[in-house]
Parts: structure tokens; C-alpha cells; sequence
């Protein structure tokens, strides 16, 4: 090999790591066919190893409970199962008896036949499964002959890379001595990708023959668990660069683990709720590990936009109830369909416009079409019983409009009642601020909602008429314009008097520069993405209004 | 003989996890439980062949319970799948 070369994987775990290359090296069991005479030895032998398989995997299961949790180590008890799984154990006999041959050769062939029959189904997740099925033949042919498939790890810190690695493998790794794990193949969806997200150990996943045939113990590399990215031999500028990123990394890490469960308070006593906005259940794990007092957008868009035709009411609601149990009570603000304008899915066979943004879009196709609205109103209200839900409303222009939502909440409120099916009554209803026109009539609408959530992305494409996709005037869209942040004002001064909250879930949220404007405004709570979570509270904590 | 149809929620169908639990709770049912989907059928307790029947999300599988047992059983089995799939 000579000097840098950069591959590309799948990052299952975002972080970074330096260090020397360590080739994971699995016991080369032998699984030729050898003609035997004694079947019956044989099959004692095989149900000896066996009995050594189950017993190293519940000591596996009992490690990966305390590492990884139990839903996580449950793999291990499938495993279990799967080595007492009776076609599996019949086709070992078989092949024993049928060609007097040696254990080894027919687990591995009874091993290959599974592994076949699940890498030929069309489903990615089943496909994964075959790596289960070789892991547990590996280790009965491993028990077969005596050898412990466990050790062989180096004394220093290492990034391990592998084939593959199976899921018994990857829980059996010490994690004090491993800085990173990559394989050549694999997928993200296999139980190896899932565990190392568990473990937090940055990982990269199918980088490919080409980097197994470059790849040499000992060598250099750096590992990019965001990007997906690994680099062997890094020249001293790459090197560099990386060990910045890693320190900026640990800083931010750092950062996490002092302002995490503090509060979200100014030096003079004010204090504002932070809260973060997702697209997608995905996003749960980081919105509570970045310590967020709730979620204050979640995105109803991505069960349309993933799904060739409407998502049912079923599917929504279990996506629901996912997102308000996993936040156990605390507030869960969940928009509803915001499609059209940049965000389209063929099946609602919208037709092209001429000014999509400000076209037949969000609040206006639930209007037009109030069966798809209904279906999703129904699925929200019947989740509301598992936790602290907030229903908003997007795109809202007028009185009018609000009142039209409100009888079709009615409407599906009472036939939820007259079918016996629990809602709460008291689920907060607000709408987005995101039109002039909702900002200047504020005090008109604060009446009718318990908050506002202010949308600053169209904002302030409707208030400067400026195309926010349009690059070429970006220097006429000021962010920070006067207008928008009197209209903010303005809605905050009428959401008070009225009684109601009002956040601000857009980009500006997140700008550190106006967050001393903002709680001046009174403004009661910001929702940004998962990550500027932590660096707003910092931020927050260091104002002084009073100064 | 207790027979009756469910059709999947869980997004995923009945992978690696759900299936070793349908297949400890069939196993544990004290009756025969068979699984069939578009002609074809497994023993519920067969773990790998359940797994390689690939029971996708909105799929139908009609359930057949037979044995002493069968009352009961055919309540645990559709409660397991009410309840995890």
C-alpha cells in the first residue's frame, strides 16, 4: 500500500477515532468432508457442542443485557432458540446418517442451506438474518473441535476490522479496547449495525472488497462514523483535520455531560423551554439524549412521504403512540400534514403550480380533502391518552380556516366518543405562525388556541417575498429583518394578553444571536434540531436581561 | 380445531425477535399451531422456517390451532399477536 486512500461505508454510529488497525481473526475451523463410520459418535459430539454453544451464549446474553439492554440482548436468546430449532437439528442428523460424513461438514452445509434460504428472500431485514444463522454454526463448529472463538485481542487500543462481524462477536468485543469497528460487508439493518449504535462505538459498515484486500494490521486509519468514511495511511494534513474533529467532538461531548439536567435559565432568573424538532421516529434517541424538555415539532410529513399511498390511520396512530410513550409526558407537539410547496408524494396527484409555496399546500389539502385530514385527526386524538400531545396547525391565514378545523375536530371528537374510544379532552391545539397574515391578526386567533409556534423559515419567505430556494437573492433576504421580527413581537404581545404560549420552531430559533431578542420578546419556548439543543441552553444560561 | 386470520401491523413483519417469541409461546401452548400464508404452512414452533416464511407488514397468515388445548391456546397465540405484531 502506498500513501492515503479513502473509503466509503455506511456509518452505523456517528463519531470519530484515530488509531492502529487490528484484523479480527476468527478461529479457521476446518469443515472438510471427512467419510465416517460411527454415526452415532458423531451425533454426540454434535449435541455436546451444542450444549457448550448455549451454555458461551447465555453468558454472551448476560453481558449484552448489562451492555446493551434487553430488547438488544434478546438476539442471543433467538440464537439459543435457533440451535434447538428442529428443521435445523434434522437436517444436521440427516446429512450425518444419510452420508456418514463429519459433524463439522454437515453443520456448515445444514449452516450454508439456511444462510441460502434467507439471503434469497427479498426482504433486507430477513436477508441479515443468514449472519445469524453462520454465527451459530460457527460457534457449534467451533465447540466441535475445542476452540474458543472469543480471544485473540491485542493490548492497546484498536479500530477491529472484520468481514463481517456477528452479532456474538461484536457483544463479546471489550470496549475498552476497541476505538472503532469496520467491516467489508454488512448492513445497516443487520443486529451487529443495531448493537454498535447500543455500545456507542463508532462504526463502519461495508467498506468493501477493495479496502479488505488494501487493509494491513497495524496500520494507521481514521475512522468518520458520520460520514461513513474510513481513511488508511492519512497524510499529516488529513491527520490533522481528523484529530481537530475528534477533539471538537469530545469538546461537544463534553459540553453534553455538564449541561445535561440543567435548567434552561438566564443569569437574572428568566427561564424558556427547549425543545427539539424531528422529522421521523429515528430521531427519538437523540432528542432524549440531547436532554430535550419535549419535542416542539414533530414532522407528521414523513409518514406521507415514505409510504406509495395515504398512511393508514392504524400506522399512524402507532407511530404516534410511539413518539408519546418513548417521551413519557413530556410535551409532544405534533404537526399535521404539511405537504406541498418542496415536500410532494405522487399519490396525492397534486398538479403542478405555478408558485407551489404559495399554492394548494398544507392546511389547504386538508381543507379541500377532509377525508385524509379526518383520518389523521382521528389517529392523533387516540394516541393523545399516552402522553402530553399538542396538535398544530400549519399555514393558517385566517379566522375562518380556524374555525373549519375546529368543527372537524368536533366531529371526529364525538364519533371517537360515540365508538367508546378514549381521547383527551384537554390536548393543547395551537397553530404555526408562519403567514403574515396569522402574525397581524394574532390577536384575533390567540383567543381561539392555547399556543403559536412561529415557522421563521416562511415567515420570512411570505414577508420579504423572497424565494427561500433561490439563491441568487439571498442577499435580499435578510433574516434578521425588522418586519420579521416585529411580527414576532406581535404575536407574542397577543398570544400573552390571550392567555396562550408562543415558541418559535424554525431556523431562527436556533440563531444565537437573537436568543437575547427573543426572550426579551417574552417568548416561551424554541425548538431547534437535537443537536443545537445543548448549545442553546449554554447559551440561555450565559444571558442576563437584567445587565 | 380453532382457526382465525390476522393481518401484520408491526412494520418490519415477523423477524428475529417475534418469531422466537411466537415460537416459545406456540411452544408453550400445549397444541399444534400452524401458520400459513398464500398455500404455505410451517409449524409455528419451527423458528427458522416461521422466519424464512418472510410475513411481511399488511400480510393476511390464517391461524390454526389444534389439540387439547386449542381453546386456550388459540387466545394466547391471538393475544401474542394483537399484542406484538
Amino acid at each position: 500500500m502506498s500513501g492515503m486512500m479513502k473509503f466509503e461505508g455506511k456509518g452505523v454510529y456517528g463519531a470519530y477515532a484515530i488509531g492502529k488497525i487490528s484484523i479480527f481473526k476468527r478461529a479457521d475451523n476446518d469443515v472438510a468432508q471427512k467419510q465416517i463410520s460411527d454415526p452415532e459418535a458423531e451425533l454426540e459430539r454434535v449435541s455436546a457442542a451444542k450444549e457448550k454453544a448455549v451454555e458461551q451464549l447465555q453468558a454472551i446474553y448476560e453481558k449484552a443485557l448489562k451492555e446493551v439492554g434487553e430488547t438488544n440482548a434478546q438476539i442471543f436468546e433467538i440464537h439459543m432458540m435457533m440451535i434447538e430449532d428442529e428443521d435445523y437439528n434434522e437436517s444436521i442428523e440427516n446429512i450425518i446418517r444419510g452420508q456418514s460424513v463429519n459433524a463439522e461438514y454437515a453443520v456448515n452445509e445444514t449452516a450454508e442451506n439456511f444462510a441460502h434460504m434467507f439471503a434469497s428472500m427479498d426482504d433486507a431485514y430477513m436477508q441479515a438474518r443468514a449472519t445469524d444463522v453462520r454465527d451459530i454454526s460457527n460457534r457449534i463448529i467451533a465447540c466441535l473441535s475445542d476452540e474458543n472463538i472469543d480471544e485473540g485481542f491485542p493490548d492497546e487500543k484498536v479500530i477491529i476490522f472484520a468481514d463481517d462481524l456477528a452479532p456474538s462477536e461484536t457483544v463479546s468485543l471489550d470496549k475498552e479496547k476497541v476505538l472503532a469497528f469496520v467491516t467489508a460487508y454488512g448492513s445497516s439493518n443487520s443486529h451487529t449495525a443495531i448493537l454498535a449504535r447500543n455500545m456507542n462505538i463508532p462504526a463502519v459498515i461495508g467498506v468493501g472488497e477493495d479496502f479488505a484486500a488494501e487493509v494491513r494490521n497495524g496500520v494507521l486509519a481514521c475512522v468518520d462514523g458520520y460520514k461513513g468514511e474510513v481513511i488508511l495511511d492519512p497524510d499529516p494534513e488529513t491527520l490533522a483535520e481528523m484529530k481537530k474533529k475528534l477533539a471538537g467532538d469530545l469538546e461537544k461531548k463534553q459540553l453534553l455531560l455538564e449541561l445535561k439536567g440543567k435548567e434552561n435559565i438566564t443569569v437574572d432568573g428568566t427561564s424558556v423551554k427547549i425543545y427539539a424538532n424531528i422529522g421521523g421516529l429515528d430521531n427519538i434517541g437523540a432528542v432524549l439524549a440531547n436532554d430535550a424538555g419535549g419535542i416542539g415539532l414533530f414532522r407528521s410529513e414523513f409518514l406521507y412521504l415514505e409510504n406509495d399511498d395515504y398512511p393508514t390511520e392504524e400506522q399512524q396512530f402507532d407511530a404516534y403512540k410511539k413518539v408519546l410513550e418513548s417521551m413519557v409526558n413530556k410535551k409532544v407537539i405534533i404537526r399535521t400534514l404539511d405537504i406541498g410547496a418542496d415536500k410532494q408524494a405522487d399519490y396525492f396527484k397534486l398538479d403542478k403550480e405555478e408558485n407551489p409555496a404559495m399554492g394548494l399546500r398544507a392546511i389547504r389539502i386538508c381543507l379541500t380533502r377532509p377525508e385524509i385530514f379526518k383520518t389523521q385527526l382521528r389517529a392523533l386524538f387516540r394516541a393523545s391518552v399516552y402522553g402530553n400531545l399538542g396538535i398544530m396547525f400549519p399555514m393558517i391565514t385566517s379566522v375562518s380556516e380556524l374555525k373549519k378545523i375546529f368543527a372537524i375536530c368536533d366531529e371526529v371528537k364525538a364519533s371517537l366518543k360515540e365508538e367508546g374510544i378514549a381521547y383527551n379532552e384537554d390536548t393543547e391545539m395551537g397553530i404555526m405562525i408562519e403567514t403574515p397574515a396569522a402574525a397581524v391578526i394574532s390577536d384575533r386567533l390567540a383567543p381561539m388556541v392555547d399556543f403559536f409556534s412561529v415557522g421563521t423559515n416562511d415567515l420570512t419567505q411570505y414577508t420579504l417575498a423572497c424565494d427561500r430556494q433561490n439563491s441568487k437573492i439571498e442577499s435580499f433576504c435578510d433574516t434578521h429583518h425588522e418586519a420579521i421580527l416585529r411580527l414576532i413581537e406581535m404575536s407574542a404581545v397577543n398570544a400573552h394578553k390571550n392567555g396562550a404560549w408562543i415558541g418559535i420552531c424554525g431556523e431562527l430559533a436556533a440563531d444565537l444571536t437573537l436568543t437575547e431578542t427573543f426572550l426579551r420578546m417574552g417568548i416561551d419556548e424554541l425548538s431547534v434540531s437535537p443537536s443545537y439543543v445543548l448549545k442553546l441552553r449554554d447559551k440561555v444560561r450565559s444571558i442576563d436581561l437584567k445587565a | 380445531m380453532k382457526q382465525f386470520n390476522y393481518t401484520i401491523k408491526d412494520a418490519v413483519g415477523i423477524h428475529a425477535r417475534p418469531a422466537g417469541q411466537l415460537a416459545k409461546v406456540a411452544k408453550e401452548c400445549g397444541s399444534t399451531v400452524t401458520i400459513e400464508k398464500d398455500g404455505k404452512s410451517v409449524n409455528a414452533t419451527k423458528l427458522m422456517m416461521l422466519m424464512g416464511m418472510g410475513i411481511k407488514c399488511g400480510d393476511t397468515i390464517t391461524v390454526t390451532v389444534e389439540g387439547e388445548t386449542e381453546e386456550a391456546a388459540a387466545k394466547a397465540i391471538e393475544e401474542f399477536l394483537t399484542a406484538n405484531l
